[in-house]
């Protein structure tokens, strides 16, 4: 997907807008705008995400980390010490770009795909660490108190002002990455997909661009888990869990690696999914998610974006056998 | 009771850490195992320990079967379950990428961690050890016979697939598998059906790794992960593909985890592994006992 058009995300944009209001009106869906907040959260980190796996071929299954390094700098900064709640916000994406520069340099340096262990491992520490700390984190019961955000006065204290705030973020953060997408770096980020050699050997600087998107989604990240903090006034370690990783893994290869319209697709469908059409397996809808996952990567290889070509392809091989 | 000396907690230390790092060598020894034949790193190798151990104790303590038989049938049913994955799930991936790969064992693994919960719910289960819990006292250490099992069970196979890779033609076979897939299958090796077997195995020793530790430290349904990510420290620490280098690695690992726990902080017991196997990325990625000259090879 090399170029992406202005008009769907003006219509996206559009829809993102409108849907507080519709979701007043249907009083079966009037929590639905409680549950987009957390969709946007979560839009950040998959945006961030969509990047590294989709156009740089890296998975990361550690982004929990990153989060909850967000959340964790956020809410005991706040909480504990009563700093400004946006410098938090800096600080901890500054931490965040900081540890994955670290984690991630030596492991995009070297081939394939150690940086998913590599992530994999810094995740449960990053994980053990929030649950053992527990003069700061609260450990494994949590912290509450977070407070509330505000600017000038203005205090983002209703679901509906928290859910436009969220969003101009998300929206900001998606034409920023489309317009990395499109423009060389994009381009650079293809090639190391396409064949690390072939690219490098084009005078591409491809430990430098992993390292550098993967630094890019761990900041995304962070700044979820600040929002994610001062929305909840509440975090606990289990939220940054390894399966809270792999949900993310769920959501991008649902959307479909590709596409960074796909990993917001599948952020809404799965989030939408774990917040309110799989309640009642309560426990179990692991067993869903991992279905999905596999389904998803034995068949749909290129996730719900890839549905309209291989609709088109079934069509035109319709059409041909009726000639 | 004799004085607890700094001596004797060292060597209590030592002999637990080289318990648990026999059960993370026979992990990495799975791993290893499919990785030479598909260079697909199976997340799901930790639960195939889990599955060893819960249903060892359903066999063993629900059904009443005998430990002589009960323990066989475990290994073949744990062993189908390796076979199945690999037939429903593996097989059928289009275009396989260490990228796919990676995500299909992810699904696996937690597909297979729900159904325990499912099957088996969120408690911890005992299992009797083998020849009783009267702890044995060497040197001022206390050690259960179990310990002696679980050790015992990592020599056994040890010697078992070192014999399996070097005498037999099946063993062999898969060795050229590992070597270079395209040349085995021109010399008329059935690849498809090595990566079959290698699943098999690498589920069986699993299922051994996970019968012979719940004795020790029980078992439940979300074990897998954690053992799985140590179980490839483990590996990878010994050099990915090396059966030697895995023992080795999983021995280590496995006393670092316990002198870490025991000297340090036991809280971060589960980070110690985890820290190592950072390390090992960042510094020697080809491990130990690994040659850089096959990792050049590999994908992964």
């Amino acid at each position: 997907m090399l170029r992406i058009a202005k008009l769907p995300i003006a219509i996206f944009a559009l829809f993102i807008i409108v849907f507080p209001w519709i979701a007043r009106q249907i009083p079966a869906i009037g929590n639905y705008t409680d549950i987009m907040v957390f969709v946007g959260i979560y839009c950040l980190i998959t945006i961030g995400l969509s990047l590294l796996m989709g156009y740089a071929g890296q998975i990361s299954i550690g982004h929990a980390a990153f989060f909850g390094i967000g959340a964790y700098i956020s809410g005991v900064l706040t909480a504990k010490y009563g700093m400004n709640a946006w410098a938090c916000m800096v600080i901890g994406m500054t931490v965040a770009a900081v540890v994955a520069a670290l984690v991630g340099a030596p492991s995009l340096k070297l081939k394939g795909h150690y940086l998913a262990m590599a992530t994999l491992a810094f995740g449960i520490i990053v994980f053990i660490i929030f649950n053992e700390e527990i003069e700061w984190t609260g450990g494994p019961d949590g912290m509450s108190g977070i407070p509330g955000l505000s600017i000038f006065g203005f205090e983002f204290d209703s679901v509906e002002r928290y859910y436009y705030l969220v969003w101009g973020f998300v929206l900001a953060a998606f034409v920023f990455t489309v317009n990395v997408i499109q423009s060389g770096t994009g381009r650079a980020l293809r090639a190391i997909h396409a064949s690390e050699p072939a690219a490098s050997a084009m005078g591409v600087n491809v430990s430098r661009f992993k390292i550098l998107v993967f630094v890019y989604s761990a900041v995304l990240a962070s700044l979820a888990g600040s929002f994610y903090a001062h929305y909840l006034n509440f975090i606990n370690p289990s939220t940054f869990d390894l399966f809270f990783s792999i949900k993310l893994l769920i959501m991008i290869a649902l959307g479909g690696m590709h596409s960074i319209w796909g990993a917001i697709m599948g952020t809404g469908l799965i989030t939408f999914l774990s917040y309110e059409w799989l309640r009642y397996f309560e426990e179990f809808e692991i067993i869903v998610y991992g279905v999905i996952l596999l389904f998803v990567t034995v068949l749909l290889p290129d996730g719900l974006a890839g549905v309209p070509k291989i609709v088109k392809g079934w069509f035109r091989r319709k059409v041909s056998d009726e000639r | 009771m004799e004085k607890i000396t700094l001596a004797s907690q060292l060597l209590q230390y030592l002999i637990t850490g080289l318990t648990v790092g026999s059960v993370y060598a026979m992990v990495a020894v799975g791993f290893n195992i499919i990785y030479n034949v598909t260079e697909i790193i199976n997340f799901a190798q930790g639960e195939f320990v889990m599955l060893g151990g819960l249903i060892m104790v359903f066999l063993h303590v629900a059904m009443g079967l005998p430990l002589i038989l009960a323990f066989p049938a475990t290994i073949v049913l744990v062993t189908v379950i390796g076979i199945l994955i690999d037939r429903l799930a593996i097989r059928h991936i289009r275009h396989p990428s260490v990228f796919t790969l990676i995500i299909a064992t992810i699904a696996v693994s937690i597909i297979i961690k729900g159904m325990a919960s499912f099957i088996w719910g969120k408690d911890p289960f005992d299992l009797p050890a083998f020849s009783g819990r009267n702890p044995i006292n060497i040197l001022g250490a206390v050690i259960q016979p179990q310990y002696f099992w679980v050790i015992g069970f990592l020599v056994i196979a040890a010697i078992a697939l070192s014999i399996f890779f070097d005498r037999t033609i099946i063993g062999k076979a898969m060795s050229a598998c590992a070597d270079n897939a395209d040349a085995a299958s021109l010399v008329g090796i059935n690849v498809k059906q090595m990566v079959l077997l290698s699943f098999a195995l690498s589920a069986a020793i699993g299922a051994v790794a996970g019968i012979t530790i719940t004795p020790i430290s029980l078992m439940e349904y979300d074990r897998g992960a954690m053992l799985a990510v140590k179980g490839f420290g483990a590996a990878v620490l010994g050099g990915l593909g090396s059966f030697p280098g895995a023992i080795l690695g999983g021995l280590i690992i496995g006393s670092i985890e316990s002198f870490g726990a025991g000297l340090i902080h036991s809280g971060y017991k589960d980070a110690f592994a985890l820290i190592v196997l950072l390390i090992i990325l960042f510094f020697k990625p080809s491990g130990l006992l690994g040659s850089t000259e096959i990792s050049r090879i590999k994908r992964f």
